[in-house]
C-alpha cells in the first residue's frame, strides 16, 4: 500500500501540490485526471523522489521514503515519464534490456536477453525485437518502452500520459495490458490520463486534481459528474452512461456555433 | 516450443550484431596500424622508407642519425597523434551524449579556446619576466581549460539547469576566451604574436616522450573510468527523464563524465595546441557505423579520432614533401568536406 500523508510540494515559490493525503492499494489502477498545469506530473516526480517534499510523508508498506536510500526507493518503481527520446540507432532488444540496468554486466548475458524477450512476448511484440528503434511507429515505440519498465519488476507502476500519442487500437492495447499486469502482479498503479473517457473505462480509483489539491477520489461512477468536470475544466459538458453504467463525457459547443 | 526457438533466433541475431561491431573495432585497429606506419616513414627529413623501417624494427644495427630521428621524433609524434585523437574523439562522444546535442565538442564548449588563451598568457608572462620554462605553456593551457570546464561543472551541479543551458554557457565561454586571446595578441609584440599564432595552429612536432607519457596515462585512466559507465550513458540517450526513471543518478553521472572529459581533453590540447573538429566528427562516424550502444561507441569513437588525427598527420607532411603544414589546419580543411558528405549521406538513409 502506498500512503501519501499531507503531502506538499513546491518549486521555488510556486506551490504544486498542497496537503494531499491518499491511500493507494496494490492491484488497483489509479488514474489521475485534471486540467493542465495542476501538478499531476510533479506529483509523480515527487513520489519517485525526483522533487523534494516540502512537508508530509510518503510510505510504501509502512516504510517511509526518507528511511531508505533514494536509489533503493526508486528501485520500487516502474516509471514512464513523458518525452522519452526513442529515435535511436539501438535495437528494440537493446532498449528493453536497459530496464534491468542495475544488473547489467558489460557483456549482455543470455539471461538478460531472455528476460527482455519474455517481456516483449508478454506484450505480443516479439517480432519487433531485432528492429532498430528509429524504424518503429509511435505506438510500437511506446509498447517497447512499456516492456522496458516491465523488466524492472516494480512494486509500483507510474505512467505519465502513456497513450497521448497513440491511436485507438494502441491506446486500448496498452491500457488492457496495464490493467491485466496490475491485477496479476499486485502493482500499485498510477496513470496520468487526459482522456476522461479512457480514465472512466479503466480506473479503479480516480484521483481528480486541480490547483494542486485533491478535488475528488473514488470510483469513476461515484466521482465523475458533469458539474465537477465543468467547474474544473471551465467548459460545459454533458455526461452519459454506457451499457455497463460507466460514465462518459462530451463537451458542449457554444450555442451560437451549433446552429 | 515455437516460442523458445523464435527467442533463440533473436538472441543469435543480437550476438551477430555484437560480432559485427567487434569487426568494426578490429578494422579500425588495422587501419590505425597502417596509418601509423605511414606516419613514421614520412617526414621533412625525407629519409628512405627502407632505412626508417630498418631503424624501427632493428634499432641495434641502424645508423645513429636515422635511429635518433625515428625514435626521438617520429615515433613519439606518431603515437601522440593516436593518443590525442583518441582523447578528442572520446571527449567529443561523451559531451554529445551527456548534453544530448550533436554539436557539442571540446572545441564548441570553449575548452580549446580557454586553453589557447592560457597558453598565450603563459607565453606573454614568461617573456615579460624573462623566465621561460618548457612546461609553462602546457600548464597555462591546462589551467585555463580546466577553469572553463569548472564553470560548466558548476552549472551542471545546479538544479533545474538543462543541457541546453550548459551548451549556451560553453559557447559564451568560447567567445569570451577568443576575445581575451585577441586582446593579448593586440597588446603583445609581433614576435610574441607569431609564437602565439603558431601554438594556436596546433602541432604534434613539440611532442616528447614525457608529454606523450603524461597524455597517454591520463587518457587511458579517464577512458577506463568512462567505459565503466557505458550502460548508464546508453540510458542517457533515451533522455534525462527516462534515464532517471531507470535508476541512473543523473547529476552524479553528469559531473563525473564532465570532469573526466575535461581532464582528458585539456591534457591533450595543452600539449599539442588547438586541434578542432576531431572531437566533433569522430563520434558521428562512430555512431553511423555501429549505433548508440556505448559499449562499442566509446572505443570506436576513440579509435576513429586516433585514425583521423594520424591520417591528418601523414597528410600534413605529404602536401609539400619536405615541408610541414600545421595539423590543426589540415584536420579542418580535409575533414569538413568529408563530414558534410557523410551527414548528407545519412540524411538520405533516414529519409
Amino acid at each position: 500500500m502506498l500512503e501519501l500523508h499531507q503531502l506538499s510540494v513546491n518549486i521555488g515559490a510556486q506551490s504544486l501540490v498542497q496537503d494531499l493525503s491518499l491511500q493507494l492499494l496494490p492491484g488497483q489502477l489509479h488514474v489521475i485526471i485534471g486540467p493542465n498545469g495542476t501538478g499531476k506530473t510533479s506529483l509523480l516526480r515527487t513520489l519517485f523522489g525526483e522533487l523534494p517534499l516540502q512537508s508530509g510523508d510518503i510510505r510504501f508498506n509502512q516504510k517511509s521514503r526518507s528511511d531508505m536510500p533514494i536509489s533503493q526507493w526508486r528501485q520500487l518503481f516502474g516509471y514512464m515519464p513523458q518525452n522519452t527520446q526513442s529515435d535511436l540507432e539501438l535495437s528494440v532488444l537493446e532498449v528493453v534490456v536497459l530496464g534491468r540496468l542495475a544488473r547489467l554486466k558489460l557483456r549482455l548475458s543470455d539471461e538478460d536477453l531472455q528476460a527482455a524477450l519474455s517481456a516483449l512476448a508478454e506484450l505480443g511484440i516479439t517480432h519487433l525485437a531485432d528492429r532498430p528503434m528509429y524504424s518503429l511507429s509511435g505506438g510500437q515505440r511506446q509498447m517497447v518502452l512499456f516492456a522496458q519498465v516491465l523488466l524492472r519488476e516494480p512494486k509500483m507502476m507510474m505512467l505519465d500520459e502513456p497513450v497521448s500519442a497513440l491511436d485507438l487500437q494502441h491506446q486500448l492495447q496498452l491500457m488492457e495490458h496495464l490493467h491485466a499486469k496490475t491485477r496479476a502482479n499486485d502493482w500499485v498503479t498510477i496513470v496520468v490520463l487526459h482522456d476522461l473517457n479512457l480514465a472512466a473505462q479503466f480506473a479503479d480509483q480516480l484521483i481528480v486534481l486541480a490547483d494542486g489539491k485533491l478535488q475528488a477520489f473514488g470510483h469513476p461512477r461515484e466521482v465523475l459528474d458533469a458539474e465537477l468536470i465543468s467547474r474544473l475544466y471551465q467548459v460545459p459538458v454533458e455526461l452519459y452512461h454506457d451499457r455497463e453504467g460507466l460514465p462518459y463525457i462530451r463537451t458542449v459547443r457554444r450555442a451560437s456555433q451549433t446552429v | 516450443m515455437l516460442n523458445a526457438a523464435a527467442h533463440e533466433a533473436v538472441v543469435v541475431r543480437q550476438r551477430q550484431r555484437e560480432a559485427r561491431r567487434w569487426q568494426f573495432l578490429m578494422i579500425f585497429i588495422v587501419l590505425i596500424a597502417c596509418s601509423m606506419l605511414f606516419d613514421i616513414v614520412t617526414g621533412p627529413s625525407l629519409l628512405p622508407v627502407s632505412d626508417v623501417v630498418h631503424a624501427l624494427f632493428q634499432p641495434g644495427t641502424a645508423e645513429p642519425m636515422t635511429k635518433t630521428i625515428v625514435y626521438e621524433m617520429r615515433l613519439p609524434v606518431a603515437l601522440m597523434a593516436l593518443v590525442v585523437g583518441a582523447a578528442l574523439g572520446l571527449g567529443g562522444v561523451q559531451m554529445q551524449t551527456l548534453l544530448d546535442n550533436p554539436l557539442a565538442s571540446p572545441f564548441t564548449l570553449g575548452l580549446a579556446a580557454a586553453a589557447g588563451f592560457g597558453a598565450a598568457l603563459a607565453l606573454v608572462a614568461s617573456s615579460a619576466f624573462g623566465i621561460f620554462s618548457l612546461f609553462a605553456i602546457p600548464v597555462g593551457a591546462f589551467i585555463f581549460s580546466m577553469l572553463a570546464a569548472s564553470l560548466l561543472f558548476g552549472l551542471a551541479l545546479m538544479r533545474h539547469i538543462n543541457s541546453q543551458t550548459i551548451i549556451l554557457a560553453g559557447i559564451a565561454l568560447l567567445f569570451l576566451f577568443q576575445s581575451l586571446l585577441s586582446l593579448l595578441q593586440f597588446i603583445s609584440s609581433p614576435e610574441l604574436n607569431q609564437q602565439i599564432v603558431f601554438w594556436l595552429f596546433g602541432s604534434l612536432m613539440r611532442t616528447t616522450w614525457d608529454s606523450l607519457l603524461i597524455t597517454a596515462v591520463v587518457t587511458l585512466v579517464c577512458a577506463v573510468l568512462l567505459y565503466r559507465d557505458a550502460w548508464k550513458l546508453t540510458c542517457l540517450r533515451l533522455g534525462e527523464a527516462r534515464a532517471l526513471s531507470l535508476g541512473v543518478n543523473i547529476n552524479r553521472l553528469r559531473i563525473k563524465t564532465l570532469v573526466l572529459v575535461a581532464l582528458m581533453t585539456s591534457t591533450a590540447i595543452s600539449f599539442v595546441g588547438v586541434i578542432g573538429f576531431i572531437g566533433l566528427v569522430a563520434p558521428h562516424i562512430g555512431r553511423m557505423l555501429i549505433g548508440e550502444d556505448q559499449r562499442y561507441l566509446i572505443p570506436l569513437s576513440a579509435l576513429c579520432g586516433a585514425l583521423l588525427l594520424s591520417v591528418s598527420s601523414v597528410i600534413s607532411k605529404s602536401i609539400i614533401p619536405g615541408a610541414l603544414f600545421p595539423i590543426g589546419i589540415v584536420t579542418a580543411i580535409i575533414g569538413v568536406p568529408f563530414f558534410i558528405w557523410l551527414i548528407l549521406g545519412r540524411g538520405r538513409k533516414h529519409a
